[in-house]
């Protein structure tokens, strides 16, 4: 058969190789990759092997046969050390004289559909294959602008470009015209409908690439877009955390209030960036007794230094124990006058314990007015309803310490 | 007059500890990168290194594996804004004699750095928190309960650190002196740094530190 003489002329060639020297190709495969496999041996456009392999489907069939023949026969992959032979234009027309060779060879012979079908078939893949061929990887930039042309773009379109367009058009237009002529048979059984797709495959052949372009084009500022959302939200974040930050400091005299904005600016960038999921981490002890430092710092200009070892998921209790927490912080930064405050908080399986201390100045827990018994109800009151104590340490000029503690009803 | 050397690859924290080292300290030289901080360190010889726990080329600790060996009567003392436990525990299991946050106040500073050239440990609260938690009681049987576990004064010396306290006041407050409190913070030290405790191998191999 006359494809496998063109295999067997390649099979002299790989002789020391041991194969077929013939492989299927990944980056030009509509099928199998035969056709771009092929295509990239012998160095033509694998458009054109493509459009030889349908020619010759007419042609009694030659053009499927050789097709799963080569299947059968071809490397999966391209060897090592085989070079991609790229593209020439004599080699093309080399190609297309042996193609067209064959193709009235197999006429004379014998396999053959009839000249009705062939001969419009064979116009309408080489006009479309005029149109395609190249339209990938050679000349993008050629094609886009063909394809602004076509979509009435200012750009002018490449004069090889608008050509093969053209020339292309006609063979695919006129093919088509001819087939729909020839077979009035066709025509008048299987109704308008025939003519209707068979058109609409022309014009499909003939737009295809400039549709292609376009959906790449989509897809490409779909992607775009999505870049640019995600740029638009770290810039918002940014912007309504770091950037405020920043004026309110240069506005700010203090160098506490300074100190304050930065440590509570640094505390939540450090969660956007590093932390986790917002949600989750809403359930977790840590993050909770995090947030209630935080709070205290933005409100009272009070650095709040926080230790916490262990972690719990957190329940009513753990709520009540983190509010009374930060009454007591409220209450150092109020009444204290200290420098800072620190937090601890461990997490036993049995308890949970909290200690607030100030180095501030203190006061005498016994002396306390009965009218002004903030820390008495708030902190002491609700320990000790929800299963816990609180122990207030404090003298004047010795700062204050808040023991806060917890049993806990079962472990875990 | 002890002698400091500072690595920190943020030259404006370079410049303020500088000046807050004026009195009492001789600041012998500076570097922002692990390789001139290496060799920095072979020259000048300084008593202390105090040294940033992230830098472009390796970190504090890349410093502290070079060069510790060779220089036995240097100190480390590692200083960052980090929160991340498993740095912490990574660099002070590299050799630092102990870790402080940046928020340190001057007065802290100065007096952690004599506290580290006079062989001592220095806790921050962050890092005391961050050895009560690896070191949490829990159901696995220690390997070496010699190594692996703290005992319960150490434990109590932590809290107070964690809590806030100065090494004096807990001295005060447990009725011990200032140099035991010392003791027990230097063996936690030699503890975390030597113990095979899992929690601590397994913070560390999650991050492929070792």
């Amino acid at each position: 058969m006359s494809w496998s003489v063109l295999i067997a002329t390649e099979t002299r060639h790989a002789g020391k190789q041991r194969s077929l020297y013939f492989w299927r190709s990944h980056e030009q495969r509509v099928v199998a990759g035969i056709a771009g496999g092929f295509a990239e041996r012998i160095g033509v456009d694998a458009v054109y092997v493509r459009a030889a392999l349908i020619v010759l489907a007419f042609a009694g069939g030659i053009g499927v046969f050789a097709y799963l023949l080569a299947w059968t026969l071809a490397d999966q992959e391209r060897p090592a050390g085989a070079a991609v032979r790229p593209d020439s234009v004599h080699r093309d027309i080399g190609f297309a004289l042996i193609v067209l060779g064959l193709l009235i060879a197999a006429r004379d012979i014998g396999f053959w559909f009839g000249d009705v079908i062939v001969w419009p078939v064979v116009m309408v893949v080489i006009g479309s294959s005029v149109i395609w061929a190249r339209g990938d990887a050679l000349d993008r930039a050629r094609w886009s602008r063909l394809a602004t042309a076509a979509t009435g773009g200012e750009q002018a379109p490449g004069k090889t470009g608008l050509a093969r367009l053209i020339l292309g058009g006609v063979l695919v237009v006129s093919g088509v015209g001819t087939f729909l002529a020839a077979s009035d048979a066709v025509a008048s059984t299987g109704g308008a409908l025939v003519a209707v797709l068979i058109t609409g495959l022309g014009v499909a052949l003939i737009l295809g690439p400039w549709i292609v372009r376009q959906a790449q084009q989509l897809t490409e500022e779909r992607r775009e877009r999505i870049r640019s959302q995600e740029r638009a939200e770290v810039a918002a974040h940014l912007h309504d955390s770091v950037l405020q930050t920043l004026a309110m400091i240069q506005r700010s005299d203090s160098s506490r209030r300074m100190v304050s904005l930065a440590r509570s600016q640094e505390r939540e960038l450090r969660a956007w960036l590093y932390g986790a999921d917002d949600r989750e981490s809403a359930e977790r002890l840590q993050p909770m007794f995090e947030d209630v430092a935080a709070r205290i710092e933005q409100m009272y200009d009070m650095p709040v230094e926080l230790v916490v070892v262990g972690d719990a998921l957190v329940d009513d209790q753990i709520r009540t124990l983190s509010q009374a927490a930060y009454e007591a912080l409220q209450n150092a930064a109020r009444h204290s006058s200290a420098e800072v405050v620190s937090m601890y908080v461990e997490v036993e399986p049995d308890a949970i314990t909290v200690f607030v201390r100030d180095e501030g100045k203190g006061f005498d827990p016994a002396a306390i007015p009965e009218d002004r018994r903030g820390i008495a109800h708030s902190i002491v009151g609700r320990m000790q309803r929800h299963g816990g104590y609180a122990t207030i340490r404090s003298e004047p000029g010795a700062g204050t310490e808040i023991e806060l503690q917890l049993q806990r009803e079962g472990s875990q | 007059m002890i002698r400091v050397f500072l690595v920190d690859d943020h030259r404006l924290f370079l410049s303020g500890v500088k000046a807050e080292l004026r009195i009492g300290f001789e600041v012998v030289g500076t570097a922002s990168d692990v390789d001139t901080a290496i060799s920095g360190i072979r020259r000048t010889r300084p008593d202390v290194v105090l040294l940033d726990v992230h830098m472009p080329g390796g970190g504090g600790r890349t410093v502290i594996e070079t060069i510790g060996k060779e220089r036995p009567d240097t100190q480390f003392l590692a200083l960052s804004v980090s929160d991340a436990a498993e740095d912490v525990i990574a660099i002070v299991r590299a050799g630092a004699r102990g870790y402080v946050t940046k928020s340190i106040s001057p007065a802290e500073l100065t007096d952690a750095i004599r506290r580290v050239h006079d062989g001592d440990a220095v806790f921050s609260p962050r890092l005391a928190g961050f050895v009560l938690d690896a070191f949490a009681s829990d159901a696995v049987q220690p390997v070496d309960p010699e190594l692996d576990q703290l005992t319960q004064r150490e434990r109590e010396v932590l809290r107070h650190i964690a809590r806030g306290f100065t090494y004096k006041v807990i001295a005060q407050r447990l009725h011990i002196s200032v140099k035991t409190v010392e003791t027990h913070v230097s063996a936690v030290l030699r503890k975390l740094q030597l113990s095979n405790r899992h929690e601590l191998t397994r913070w560390a191999t999650d991050r492929r530190l070792v």
